[in-house]
């Protein structure tokens, strides 16, 4: 299949959906660099991996469907296995964080939320 | 305890997802599929350490697209933070809430849905399960956050998991 | 017909390489290990929006096979790395 047999409502809401996914990922990398410290920092990816992979496994949903001509949301399960991962690694990467300030010996205003569940 | 593996969520989830990742409704896909759901649901029984007991779904059909909308504005707001001024991307700190949910599952939805909502990352919680610290991109006013995360997401979950 | 769709995978492409740039960068300049294991997190993520829309651009479902897999190894390496920063090892005994 080649990118010349698709209607035009598909054409646009596929490149919309791209257009935005991509300029979140973007958005939210760039917090990666803008943002001050680790903790900040923690939130921008958080971006790409909500709405803007979203966007993109939408798009992707709409071109297969298109093309094989059946719904096809095969794609719903890298959103699920995302959804349920990245927040793991956001807090085993947050804990660390606070765990190793304190061990540094930074006195600073840091909270003190013992041990998780 | 051996008994004979009970129609869960755990095995219609395992069974919707083993079709998903075919992408076919072919009979002997489906014949496989039910005999490696019910072997892993076997397999995975002495291990669960206790059972989840959800109910209200229209509950939890609508604490799903809160979320959604959530996930969306939020987006909005840490882009708008990001690309700010200076002033507003140092504004970021830890907080404490007070928590009344204690249901383990329940507790674990919350992570995930705090943490995947832009903006706020979980950060522990208290030994006793009292209070909750979580890390706020943009914090301005503490009694807003309070009140979204008590009422938008930790009743509900409440009513589902309690 | 459709004219759309070719431009706007070629700018998702470039935005996705500035991103993965972005991240690349943290990797290298990164003050803290945590953070190196964040842009390496974010890196994964973003090789896989671009494995997705490669895959819209040659409409292969190979592509999709590919970004399920960059995500499950993905979140394997970082969520152990993320654990060794956390307690000095990656399985307790």
């Amino acid at each position: 299949m080649t990118l010349v047999d698709i209607p035009f409502w598909a054409d646009l809401l596929a490149s919309l959906l791209l257009v935005l996914g991509s300029i979140l990922a973007l958005i939210g990398s760039s917090g990666l660099l803008r943002l001050p410290d680790l903790f900040a920092r923690l939130h921008g990816p958080t971006m790409g991996n909500t709405l803007g992979l979203g966007c993109v496994l939408l798009a992707s949903i709409v071109i297969a469907s298109v093309a094989a001509d059946r719904l096809v949301f095969q794609e719903l399960l890298i959103a699920l296995f995302v959804v349920a991962t990245s927040p793991v690694t956001a807090m085993l990467l947050m804990r660390a964080g606070i765990y190793r300030r304190r061990a540094d010996g930074d006195k600073k205003a840091m909270p003190r939320p013992e041990e998780n569940a | 305890m051996k008994r004979w593996p009970s129609v869960t969520l755990f095995t219609v989830t395992l069974f919707v997802l083993w079709l998903l990742l075919n992408n076919t409704l072919a009979p002997g896909q489906l014949l496989l599929g039910l005999v490696l759901t019910v072997a892993a649901a076997l397999a995975t029984a002495a291990i669960r350490p206790l059972r989840a007991r959800p109910h209200h779904l229209p509950v939890a059909i609508r604490l799903f697209f809160v979320v959604l909308l959530d996930i969306a504005r939020s987006n909005i707001a840490v882009a708008d933070v990001i690309l700010g001024p200076a002033k507003r991307r140092f504004n970021s700190g830890f907080m404490k809430i007070p928590i009344d949910l204690r249901d383990p599952y329940g507790l674990a939805a919350l992570a995930c849905i705090i943490t995947s909502t832009p903006g706020t990352v979980w950060a522990g919680l208290t030994p006793d399960g009292s209070t909750l610290t979580i890390h706020v991109l943009d914090l301005q006013d503490e009694e807003t956050w309070v009140r979204t995360i008590k009422d938008r997401y930790e009743h509900p979950l409440i009513e589902i998991f309690e | 017909m459709t004219t759309l769709l070719p431009w706007a995978v070629s700018f998702a492409l470039i935005a996705l390489a500035i991103a993965m740039l972005c991240a690349a960068l943290r990797l290298l300049r990164g003050p803290a290990a945590e953070d190196r294991v964040l842009a390496l997190d974010t890196l994964y993520v973003n090789c896989m929006i671009v494995t997705l829309t490669l895959g819209i651009q040659y409409g292969s479902r190979v592509y999709f096979d590919i970004a399920l897999l960059i995500a499950l190894f993905g979140f394997v390496g970082s969520a152990a790395m993320a654990k060794f920063l956390l307690r000095g090892e990656v399985i307790e005994p």
